[in-house]
């Protein structure tokens, strides 16, 4: 792995033919580089037609492509907008550092939104059954966080190839005044042409890795030697085994009753909250590892891991009508 | 070194286009066991008696629940030699505005008829549509060979029907290939039932197909997006113009023209965040820098002195009209072409398409939804574009109605 860039695939050298320069066979790009050229149209897009934009940075490993994507738009100027990360305040610590420190590299601002004081404010009510999640309580709060910023246009790092409900949704998504999406009544996108026409109210998501699938991800990490927050690789934790996924135990998600204590090797394939985002059993501590893993498995992402997407056949398309990223 | 390779494929449910696409995610691995099992589980529940791998790909509400398809949606698989897009579209003569939208980037249409019922009235118009976008190459996959016995004639007959159709088209790479999707024959390698078909296997020739030839890398074309100015420390007097390639081969020293002011520089340097190029070609997205200090701003065009796009405000398109109500002289629209955004009005509607017969019916007064049509469009300001037979970048706009924001027409320049 190793090598970044254009250089990779640098064209085939120019042949001289009687005094004219004309291209010899090549001008190929790899299939990374054209997602990433790609990712880039649609952040210049948006910046140059939006006032407002903002980027979704969870420290996860898809909102890190996304954001070193952004970087390379609008090189050598600084990012033009703001990081906005939604806090539950269940998020893992490693996490959280490395979303500090990422945001400090790039001398970004970061907006965070926090459930926890949403919560002690009274603006929203905790469900405090155990093994209960605070993920839904993340919408209220981004959309407050949007509306009292003022934000016309919010990059998220989804991906089509995540979920059924996603593969059906524009790279540019429009959200009404309760940030609503509606799936039945979205502007056909053709081309690379974006239609960015908001009202005064509206906002849209941007989804600029669209295209891309957890493997792409994973690969982009690899070529851009990108760092990303160590609970992605194999480690020793606690967990206990719930629903058929392994769940941390912390201070914060301790076991429920009758749950017994294991320690195991694990590592994270999606990284969100703590209450509803499992571990899977991993060895894979190098980068080329995990790829190695990934390109195995035989389960999608979120239904290896991720208890919010359990609920029902449609709850990702339900949740994304409620305004979720 | 792994391509991209963008497939659109179009059919209705009966011509089992659901099967083959689940069967080329299951066969390339690209289809999860989670995934399978939900689909088993709801076909069960439903009492179909078969597992139903539509669903795979029906991922709405509302699709589910009354068993149909109602928009593009987007697959990804995979082999060591190419990454695939796949934009799924119905197949309903309502959907037009699907199969158009999946169709504006794909390099490859693909579609299916049924070996029993051969070339219908929906291959055709597809295969048009196919052929108005200017996807270059087209792959028939005459599907359920199984229940013809894997008769040769029965091929060859539809092969050959579809074939003197293509030909009043203006497609250039037509390949016919005989498959079962269920049994999967022909789909990842060669099948023993069909002895006599001398062609490859479809995944075969998704993967060797040549695409690299069907950009246009003759005239330069640079539309710029953006203004990169830092205004900091020693990048103070830094201009970079931002963008994506649409066409030709950039290089440092090349003399070059902004349009629409004419003005003339050379490129001093062509940037990216992992060092400076030697070249740029499409679809890198690169900047620019140029060495004279010129008014350059979004939506203005880079090209070469001697190979210029038309510099125009009065153009004339086909349309594809994706709005219910209809579009008459007169109306007003905005349309975005590259990155420059104006206002226009319709001067003319000079024939709709008659996308079963190919017949221009010239007395039309109006465009209605679906409706493909020529038009002539006045814009306030210039474009600088090309024939879209020449560029689908420069030579594409989307209409846009100015009191909704809805984008109502899909417009190729002539």
């Amino acid at each position: 792995m190793g090598y970044v860039g254009w250089n990779f695939c640098r064209p085939s050298p120019l042949v001289s033919t009687g005094g004219f320069r004309v291209p010899a066979i090549g001008y190929e790009l790899t299939h990374l580089q054209t997602l990433e050229s790609e990712a880039i149209h649609i952040f210049r897009e948006v910046v140059a037609e939006f006032e407002r934009p903002a980027l979704l940075f969870s420290g996860g490993k898809d909102s890190i492509v996304m954001l070193r994507v952004a970087e390379k738009a609008f090189w050598p100027a600084k990012l033009p907008f703001p990081l906005v990360h939604i806090d539950t305040g269940h998020n893992f610590t490693e996490v959280m550092e490395f979303r500090d420190a990422r945001a400090a590299q790039l001398s970004a601002r970061l907006v965070v939104g926090s459930v926890q004081d949403a919560i002690d404010a009274g603006t929203i009510t905790e469900d405090t059954r155990p093994g209960a999640s605070r993920n839904q309580l993340q919408t209220p709060v981004l959309l407050d966080t949007i509306e009292e910023n003022r934000f016309d246009a919010v990059f998220g790092g989804a991906r089509r190839d995540e979920e059924k409900a996603r593969a059906k949704e524009r790279v540019y998504s429009f959200r009404d005044e309760f940030g609503q999406w509606d799936p039945k009544n979205q502007r056909p996108e053709l081309w690379s042409l974006y239609n960015g026409r908001h009202r005064a109210g509206e906002h849209i998501r941007v989804f600029p890795l669209s295209n891309w699938t957890e493997l792409d991800i994973w690969r982009y990490i690899a070529q851009e030697n990108l760092e990303i927050p160590s609970i992605y690789y194999a480690h020793t934790r606690e967990v206990v085994e719930r629903d058929g996924m392994l769940l941390a135990v912390t201070s914060l998600t301790p076991p429920l009753e009758g749950e017994s204590v294991i320690s195991r090797q694990v590592r994270y394939r999606t990284v969100g909250d703590m209450s509803c985002t499992g571990a899977i059993a991993s060895s894979a501590v190098t980068i080329d590892e995990v790829i190695t893993e990934v390109a195995s498995t035989r389960i999608t992402e979120r239904g290896a891991t991720r208890a919010d997407d359990r609920v029902s056949e449609a709850a990702m398309e339900d949740r994304k009508r409620e305004g979720y990223f | 070194m792994r391509e991209l390779l963008r497939v659109a494929t179009a059919g209705s449910v009966d011509d089992g286009k659901s099967t083959l696409i689940g069967r080329l995610l299951f066969d390339t691995k690209s289809l999860f066991s989670d995934q399978l099992a939900a689909v088993e589980r709801t076909s069960r529940e439903r009492g179909d008696g078969y597992v139903d791998l539509a669903l795979l790909t029906d991922g709405l509400r509302a699709e589910r629940e009354q068993g149909i398809t109602i928009d593009v949606a987007y697959r990804y698989f995979a082999t060591p030699k190419r990454s695939f897009i796949l934009a799924d579209t119905p197949g309903h003569v309502q959907y037009t505005r699907n199969m158009v939208t999946g169709a504006s980037t794909a390099d490859l249409a693909l579609l299916l008829v049924d070996a029993r019922k051969g070339v219908l009235q929906q291959t055709r118009r597809h295969a048009f549509l196919a052929s108005l976008l200017r996807v270059p190459h087209l792959v028939l996959c005459v599907n359920k060979m199984d229940l013809v016995d894997f008769d040769q004639a029965v091929f060859e007959e539809i092969k050959d029907d579809f074939r003197g159709f293509a030909a009043k088209l203006e497609i250039v790479d037509v390949a016919t290939i005989p498959i079962c999707a269920l049994g999967g024959d022909n789909l990842v390698s060669r099948s023993p039932s069909t002895p006599w078909y001398e062609g490859t296997s479809l995944l075969h020739h998704l993967e060797e197909l040549h695409i690299a030839s069907d950009r246009n890398l003759i005239d330069v074309r640079f539309p710029v997006q953006w203004v990169v100015r830092p205004r900091i420390g020693e990048l103070h007097d830094y201009r970079g113009y931002a963008g994506q390639v649409a066409g030709g081969v950039l290089k440092p020293g090349d003399e070059v023209i902004v349009l629409p002011s004419g003005l003339t520089s050379r490129i001093a340097a062509i940037d990216t965040f992992d060092g400076p190029v030697d070249e740029a070609f499409p679809p890198m997205s690169v900047t620019i820098r140029l060495e004279d200090d010129l008014d350059i701003s979004r939506g203005d065009m880079i090209a070469r002195l001697a190979n210029q796009p038309a510099v125009g405000q009065d153009i004339d398109l086909m349309v594809c009209w994706m709005a219910d109500a209809p579009l008459r002289t007169r109306a007003r629209l905005a349309i975005k072409h590259t990155t420059r955004s104006v206002r226009s009005v319709i001067k003319n509607i000079a024939y709709r398409v008659d996308v079963d017969t190919l017949h221009r019916d010239e007395a039309v007064v109006e465009l209605r939804l679906n409706d493909i049509g020529r038009v002539t469009v006045r814009t306030t300001t210039p474009l600088c574009f090309d024939p879209y037979r020449r560029n689908r970048t420069t030579g594409s706009v989307i209409l846009i109605d100015e009191a909704t924001g809805a984008t109502v027409g899909a417009g190729m320049i002539l």
